[in-house]
């Protein structure tokens, strides 16, 4: 049943509803592909059973014609979300064993809406990376690979397995969480759709927190419709998370009307980055193009604190990640290294659990925030993103949305670039600004480069307005035609 | 900023992370790096900008007093690497 | 400052200078940050939410009553209310700070300057700056004594609501920060934010203490932590002052640091294990937005403050005529101002049906006789076996002449034995005085009838005597003669 694999989420969701198969052959289809892609080190934790248990469930209600948003839909989750009873790392060797003993938000309402799990997918180290090399449980491998060079290549990351899992049809969808850049990264890396949502629009609760006023949970999926389908049932008010939006979630799906007539288009003239490879310039161009056929008015914009943006990002995540980090110290879950003292208990155990980007980011973030540099390093950053978030404000006075590349390259081999922090960072140029705004982005794949990689164009929003932001995304990706598959 | 080796040693007690000092070096070269690249904020006149709190247009939501939440000991414990009688256990504290 | 506050070192005069952190629980069902409950004394790790220890992805939300009662007590304190405040986190390890950082206030608190009276045992009152006043998370317990090599984490307590007061340095003796402590306490108490229970914590004091030369700047201060008792404040500072006044008068430094008390020894001493220096790294927490409030929620939050024992004082001083010092005792807790005023006005009714009890004696039956005995019973005034309005009936038959002030001794002690009505027990017992002035002359005629040289005395000068014929002729009627009229047949029938 391969081709089961291949169907999108929304088409899968549909044959399930015709009765054209049941959700355990969709289940059965996606477990058999989890273990095709074992290569890949997609997945720290399979749940094979948990799938065939909600598809049972999913056959029960699509029996009595009762099926939910999601029903029987197999899907990957991201190892940062706490799933009861389950194995839980976020990619980290400190949280060796860890199994919540609670749902996390975004999670229960899936499963709410009727979705099944396929397991959790690898990451980089507590999101923190744009390779997925930092994981404890290894790297992951991307299903793609350059045109005529059959060296592994990265995925992206944080979300990388997830990206791999959704490109390597093994997951109709997965979710992801995007602080800088990961999920639109991994997803543009790997030829398939990522969205990270308005900053409070999801439920943080549950999620193993790297940098709280920048996270956002969101789906990765293959096509447009499919992440509307999928966020439709993750976002939501939650009062257990005091930066969660009370208002209504519309009916995403509803919002692809391949409409996007007389919409303004804003281009950000700083986008235009030194050493920008031609063929990301040559793919922003031919975006803009498409978008210009469908109706929509283009408004060049500019954002002039865009430089700034990731100096900022590296003080402000590290900021917040050493604090977020520091209940991991082997008292009450996960990794514990003896000490004779209880700061030697501590020392040892955080040295041996934490792998070294993390271990660098925490002291990066430890020292930013010490006695004499707060106002030098952390609170200059926060008047930064005030300076960012008012350069949006202002841009979307002339425009309704901002078309944008994803990435400045295209994924990179497993090795590359390991040992230049900096040169790592630099792959969120773009990814980074919208979050320190708190604004919704997408990324759609777009095109090859000359290496036969996927390239993505990224769209981003309005708070809260993710309605326009999918919509020009289907206009883009209807353009586009994104027929390639790894 | 370059950090010197003493710097880095007390970031990382700070942090609880054990750094032997062989790694002192190497880390404090990783981090001066770190710090050289973000200090580019330095050319950006932000006098008399407010500092962002919060990205989000929202009032601080409020809970009302009433007791929702605990007994349940046996999920706050089933995780600890060490536990008896219902306490986590760390090795003794001398105050 | 007056010079009785220096305390004298062998080199001479030093001035003690005094700041206190008040830890004060927010009385409230659930915790700060979670639904989790804060009752004292359950099972260890029960009270306990999934926030509470710090899981991976918990988030907190904030309890919208124990922001209220900050915003009370600020209200209690004379206290600008901050309507723009923060939360912080207050970054350390610890193995009862599960987070590793505490939620607090650091820039940015909820309440600001204010001021406290206090009221000295001289009489004089004298006003302490209060600095702030923040909300923030209370940690965990650490047991050290349960076992030989490890210590015992409790996270019961871990996110309890408490408001840290903290005070100017504006105190100079141990008693001012005892007095400091008492007020403030009062203040908590009848404002209903904190039940002000040291013994279960409810109340904890972090004493700042440091010596100077007078009229020198301050010198290097010390603090004390978590000292659980007033007298263990005021024990603690003494100590802490003459040991600092000892290590410079010998030539040391003082550094700082923070000291644990030992009620035992009554001495404090380095903590230990405190050796590298804190640097907290505070920082607004992200996952929980400014704390807004309104001009008209406070207003409607000022509105129900109750009248706060300066107040009190006060109007006890004008309207009841008492004195500064009866005031002040009658004022410290609630209910007993509550009861005296009572007693006072009480159901209305005198014994025999007048109005207008005295305050002066109702003060002294309260303050001297109802709160002795009530002490020595080891009963707090709430389970006074006997009522106001007892109380007060009492008192109006003293007035009303029905029974004496001596007789009504005896009869306030079987009130408090058996909790009958006064009334009810003169009848009984026939305790009424004898105001009938034949039955007192034939008594008084009796007495000086056996006396006669001692009336051949009196007449003679010796005035003294008078005091005599009353005793004896009281013994006569067993002490139920009405004093007024005895005295004055008394002395008509010694007139010369
Ligand atoms: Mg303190
Ligand atoms: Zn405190």
């Amino acid at each position: 049943m391969s081709t089961l694999t291949e169907l999108s989420l929304a088409d899968a969701r549909d044959g399930l509803r015709a009765k054209k198969f049941s959700a355990r052959e969709l289940a059965e289809a996606h477990i058999a592909a989890v273990t095709r892609i074992k290569p890949l080190n997609a997945f720290i934790t399979e749940t094979p059973d948990a799938a065939l248990e909600g598809a049972a469930e999913a056959d029960r209600r699509l029996a009595k014609g009762e099926a939910r948003a999601m029903e029987g839909l197999p899907i990957a989750i991201k190892d940062l979300f706490c799933t009861e009873g389950v194995l839980t790392t976020a990619g980290s060797h400190i949280l060796d064993g860890f199994k919540p003993p609670y749902e996390s938000t975004v999670t229960a309402n899936l499963w709410k809406a009727g979705a099944v799990m396929l397991g959790k997918t690898n990451m980089d180290e507590f999101a923190m990376g744009s390779s997925n090399m930092t994981s404890y449980h290894g790297p992951v491998e991307s299903p793609w690979r350059r045109r005529g060079d059959n060296r592994p290549l990265v995925p992206g990351g944080s979300s990388g397995g997830s990206a791999a899992a959704v490109a390597a049809r093994a997951a109709l969808g997965a979710t992801g969480t995007d602080t800088g850049g990961s999920i639109r990264q991994p997803a543009a890396f790997s030829g398939i759709v990522g969205m990270k949502p308005t900053y409070g629009r999801c439920s943080r609760w549950g999620i193993v927190a790297f940098a709280s006023s920048l996270d956002q949970a969101g789906p990765m999926t293959r096509t447009v419709r499919d992440a509307a389908i999928m966020l439709g049932a993750m976002a939501g008010h939650d009062p257990k998370d005091s930066t969660s939006v009370d208002r209504p979630v519309p009916d995403y799906e509803k919002a692809l009307t391949g409409n996007v007539r007389g919409l303004k288009i804003g281009i950000p003239k700083e986008y235009r980055v030194d050493g920008m490879n031609p063929e990301i310039d040559r793919l922003w161009e031919q975006g803009i193009a498409w978008l210009k056929a469908a109706g929509v008015e283009t408004v060049a914009i500019s954002l002039p604190h865009t430089k700034y943006a990731l100096p900022a990002y590296y003080i402000v995540a590290p900021a917040e990640a050493s604090s977020n980090l520091a209940r991991y110290d082997g008292v009450r879950y996960g990794l514990r290294v003896p000490g004779g003292t209880l700061d030697e208990m501590y020392e040892k155990t955080r040295a041996a659990g934490f792998g070294k980007e993390v271990r660098r980011r925490v002291m990066i973030g430890t020292y930013v925030l010490s006695a004499g540099y707060y106002d030098a390093y952390y609170n200059k950053a926060r008047q930064i993103r005030t300076l960012i978030a008012r350069d949006f404000a202002e841009a979307y006075r002339k425009c309704d949305v901002i078309l944008t590349p994803t990435s400045p390259n295209t994924a990179f081999a497993v090795g590359e670039k390991m040992d230049d922090p900096i040169a790592m960072y630099l792959n969120d140029v773009f990814t980074v600004p919208g979050n320190l705004a708190g604004l919704p982005g997408i990324s759609v794949p777009a095109g090859l480069g000359g290496d036969g990689l996927p390239l993505g164009l990224q769209v981003l929003g309005r708070a809260f307005d993710e309605e326009t932001v999918l919509r020009v995304a289907e206009v883009l990706e209807r353009a586009a035609d994104f027929k390639h598959k790894p | 900023m370059a950090l010197d080796r003493d710097t880095v040693r007390n970031i990382a007690t700070l942090a609880r992370i054990r750094v032997e000092d062989n790694e002192l070096d190497a880390l404090a070269g990783e981090l001066s790096n770190i710090l050289t690249f973000v200090e580019q904020l330095n050319e950006v006149d932000t006098k008399g900008v407010e500092p962002m709190t919060s990205v989000v247009a929202m009032q601080l939501p409020r809970r009302p007093d009433e007791v929702t939440d605990g007994n349940i000991q046996n999920k706050i414990l089933a995780n600890a690497p060490e536990g008896t009688r219902g306490f986590f256990a760390v090795p003794k504290v001398v105050e | 400052m007056s010079s009785t506050h220096l305390i004298k070192g062998k080199t001479g005069e030093w001035e003690v200078v005094i700041g206190l952190e008040v830890h004060a629980q927010v009385t409230s069902k659930a915790k700060l940050f979670s639904g989790a409950a804060t009752a004292f004394g359950a099972e260890p790790n029960t009270q306990v939410s999934l926030i509470d220890a710090a899981m991976p992805g918990m988030l907190p939300v904030i309890n919208g009553w124990c922001v209220e009662q900050a915003v009370k007590t600020g209200l209690g304190l004379n206290a600008q209310v901050n309507l723009h405040s923060v939360f912080d986190r207050k970054n350390y390890f610890y193995a009862d700070l599960p987070a590793g950082y505490q939620i607090s206030q650091y820039l940015q608190p909820i309440v600001g300057k204010g001021e406290l009276l206090l009221d000295l045992a001289d009489g004089k009152s004298r006003t302490v700056g209060i600095t702030r006043l923040h909300l923030e998370m209370d940690a965990g317990k650490s047991l050290h004594d349960q076992h030989p090599s490890q210590t015992y984490i409790d996270l019961n307590r871990s996110g309890v609501a408490l408001m840290e007061i903290v005070s100017e340095p504006d105190m100079r003796t141990a008693e001012e920060a005892g007095a400091y402590v008492r007020k403030l306490r009062s203040i908590l108490r009848y404002l209903g934010t904190c039940d002000g229970n040291m013994e279960e914590g409810s109340l904890r004091c972090d004493c700042n203490v440091s010596v100077r030369r007078p009229g020198q700047p301050y010198g290097t201060r010390t603090e004390t932590k978590n000292v659980n008792s007033v007298r263990f404040v005021m024990a603690a500072i003494e100590h802490e002052a003459r040991r600092q006044i000892e290590v410079l008068e010998s030539g040391g430094t003082i550094r700082q640091e923070t000291r644990l008390f030992d009620p035992n020894s009554g001495t404090t001493r380095a903590m230990r294990g405190k050796e590298h220096a804190h640097d907290y790294r505070y920082f607004p927490d992200p996952d929980l937005l400014p704390l807004e409030l309104s001009e008209d929620e406070v207003a409607r939050i000022k509105a129900t403050l109750p009248e706060l024992p300066d107040d009190k004082k006060k109007r006890f001083i004008e309207q009841h005529k008492l004195s500064a010092f009866d005031a002040g005792i009658l004022v410290s807790e609630r209910a007993s101002a509550d009861f005296f005023e009572a007693v006072v006005t009480g159901d209305g009714k005198l014994g025999d049906g007048k109005t207008g009890r005295d305050a002066k004696l109702a003060a002294n039956w309260v303050i001297n006789d109802l709160f002795g005995r009530l002490n020595a019973a080891g009963k707090d005034i709430t389970a006074s076996p006997v009522t106001a309005g007892q109380l007060g009936r009492l008192i109006g038959l003293i007035q009303d002449g029905t029974i004496s002030g001596r007789i009504a001794k005896d009869v306030f002690e079987i009130m408090f034995e058996t909790g009958k009505d006064p009334l009810k027990i003169v009848e009984e017992k026939g305790l009424r005085q004898v105001s009938d002035t034949g039955a007192l002359e034939a008594a008084i005629d009796e007495i000086l009838g056996a006396n006669v040289e001692k009336v051949a005395e009196y007449r003679a000068g010796k005035d003294k005597l008078l005091g005599f014929f009353v005793g004896q002729v009281m013994k006569k009627t067993g002490g139920k003669a009405n004093p007024g009229v005895l005295n004055e047949l008394l002395k008509k029938k010694l007139a010369p």
